[in-house]
């Protein structure tokens, strides 16, 4: 326990030089981009232009206007002031705009997860048979189709085809639905894929002759021996899974018109807005992260077998 | 020759090169292809579903959309293709050093792949194009320098796995220079795992690009490709669902083929290997 908490501890401290690392190469790769975020269509008088400079310190030398952003974002969690929209910090921004992401990345998530796992274990329960076919033929469809080509299906046939749900927007219970779909068709697939094939792995193994000879019904035999054995596999995944979730988001964001953060952030990448850039990028690191530490403190709680402290090489 | 008898009895994996060559011969001549222009606006055509004519319709400024999606062919193949040669090189690159040199030099190289592997790859891509444009290089460069990580890290493993073989150990008593046991003694024996890896790397450039190029952050006019006209689609579904179904399904099929391809070159090539899925 001890062991775990120390781990725990010692992750999340080296967390900091890699959201450090992270922040500035963001920083820089923003700042020695051509083109600034004030010089758009509209062309300002010099000294206007000066004074929006003066405000927002783009007037300093660039390793200033590092070490001034650095140290108030490190160490007081301010990420500044929004460039694109007037008089709002980024911290409220994100704090607007986290909550409709996280429910729809936590929501995908488990659809992912609770549809995924069942199919792959029956895919390889009946290995070799149409239904394991269609669910190979799913899965392999679920990593080709780029998700808005998921979207336009969905919102073609319930929004305007069949009318049932609302094709765009975030303003009642039901908008959930498409934009959740969406989000967890490519990771459902990746999920299935996955669990399909550990538990085929697991299910020719010594354990699962005995257990099948000494009477235990199927259903036990899948859930509680094979699955337990295949889910380490599965947990790794978690990783890669939230960071597909992420990525969803900015299109699923923009397709559905939701004031989440991935909408913003393309947002702010094509509106140069750097404070916003930078905020929601550190966001992105802080919960991408915690999703690999997760999966790897799960690993070690799902197979006591693995050593914490010798994970990383 | 043996891995052609070998490939040539699969089905699906063949049926897909069929597939692909068809598309990249389609792209190439796609001036001899069709008698339509790709950029020739015609605002009394507009909007029009598929006819003699014009055989997918023509989009919201009149402009043939089955020549659109023949010469999108040509940026979304090039990119997809380019991009995963140039992330192979890379990778091998360091991937080799860090597996052959290893101690801090590996532990450094790595310490970079792994965060790239925490932060997915689009998003990198993203901010990258602010710093490299969104010209057709811009795009390729981006894409590339976020794929990497994925073949450094396969090089890098069986570069470590060669270094303890006989093969090698003879090679260094031999007293040969380091870069040439790499390049002429390693590296051909792992060529299998590598081209799997660039095989499967080619439809997730591809798809990226589109994705890219759906959120407006793509390739910029007048460079058009698949995922752009997906884009314009999109905007237009709701009265003229061809508009995106069009270039929509030439795109599932051919990443489809991509991925079957792949998997079919690995059943051959490398039989143990694992699919390895990315963000």
């Amino acid at each position: 326990m001890r062991g775990l908490f120390l781990y725990t501890l010692k992750r999340l401290l080296g967390a900091v030089p890699t959201l450090f690392l992270l922040a500035t190469l963001v920083f820089f790769v923003l700042r020695l981009a051509p083109g600034g975020p004030f010089d758009g269509d509209r062309v300002f008088p010099p000294e206007v232009k000066a004074a929006i400079d003066a405000h927002y310190g783009l007037d300093l030398p660039v390793w200033k206007q590092w070490t001034v952003w650095m140290r108030a974002a490190f160490f007081h969690f301010d990420f500044g002031e929004s460039f694109q929209y007037l008089g709002r910090t980024v911290n409220e921004m994100i704090a607007f705009s986290l909550p409709p992401s996280l429910l729809l990345g936590g929501l995908a998530m488990l659809l992912s997860l609770g549809i995924g796992i069942p199919l792959g274990v029956l895919a390889a329960w009946r290995q070799g048979t149409w239904l394991d076919s269609s669910a190979i033929f799913f899965a392999v469809a679920g990593v080709s189709l780029p998700s808005y080509l998921v979207a336009s299906l969905l919102v073609l046939v319930f929004a305007l085809g069949l009318g049932w749900l609302p094709a765009a927007l975030w303003d009642e219970p039901s908008s959930v639905v498409l934009p959740v779909l969406t989000l967890a068709f490519r990771p459902l697939a990746i999920t299935a894929r996955l669990v399909r094939s550990s538990m085929i792995e697991a299910l020719s193994s010594d354990y699962i002759r005995t257990a099948h000879a000494k009477g235990v019904p199927v259903k036990g035999v899948l859930f509680h021996h094979a699955l337990r054995n295949s889910l380490i596999p599965m947990i790794t995944v978690l990783g890669p899974l939230a960071a597909s979730l992420v990525t969803g988001s900015f299109l699923v964001e923009m397709v559905f018109q939701i004031p989440g953060l991935g909408k913003h952030f393309v947002g702010a990448v094509l509106n140069r807005d750097y404070p916003m850039v930078m905020g929601v990028t550190l966001i992105y690191g802080v919960i991408l992260i915690s999703a690999n530490l997760l999966a790897d403190l799960l690993c070690a709680w799902a197979d006591p077998r693995i050593r914490l402290d010798s994970e990383r090489n | 020759m043996n891995f052609w008898r070998k490939f040539i009895h699969k089905r699906v994996p063949f049926l897909s090169l069929l597939f692909l060559a068809t598309v990249s011969i389609g792209a190439t001549f796609a001036p001899t292809l069709t008698r339509q222009s790709y950029e020739t606006q015609n605002i009394e055509e507009k909007l029009e579903t598929p006819s003699a004519k014009h055989w997918m319709g023509t989009d919201s400024l009149g402009r043939d959309l089955y020549s659109r999606i023949l010469y999108g062919a040509r940026m979304s193949l090039a990119v997809g293709v380019l991009t995963a040669l140039l992330s192979l090189t890379v990778g091998t690159l360091i991937g080799s050093v860090a597996g052959y040199r290893g101690g801090r030099t590996d532990s450094f190289l790595m310490r970079i792949v792994d965060l790239f592997t925490i932060f997915p790859s689009l998003l990198i891509a993203i901010l990258l194009t602010v710093f490299l444009g969104r010209g057709f290089l811009g795009i390729l460069l981006a894409l590339a320098l976020t794929s990497w990580v994925t073949h450094a890290r396969l090089v890098r493993n069986l570069v470590i796995q060669a270094k303890g073989l006989n093969y090698v150990e003879s090679a260094r008593a031999m007293g040969l220079r380091d870069s040439r046991i790499v390049l002429r003694h390693i590296l051909p024996n792992i060529i299998g795992p590598m081209i799997v890896s660039l095989t499967f790397q080619i439809p997730t450039n591809i798809m990226n690009e589109s994705f890219l190029s759906f959120i407006g952050l793509g390739l910029e006019a007048p460079y058009s490709s698949w995922g752009t006209l997906a884009n314009e689609g999109f905007r237009a579904m709701r009265s003229y669902p061809h508009l995106i179904l069009f270039p929509g399904t030439i795109l599932f099929i051919t990443l489809l083929a991509f991925n079957a391809l792949g998997d079919g070159i690995r059943d051959v090539l490398d039989p143990h290997g694992k699919r390895d899925f990315g963000g």
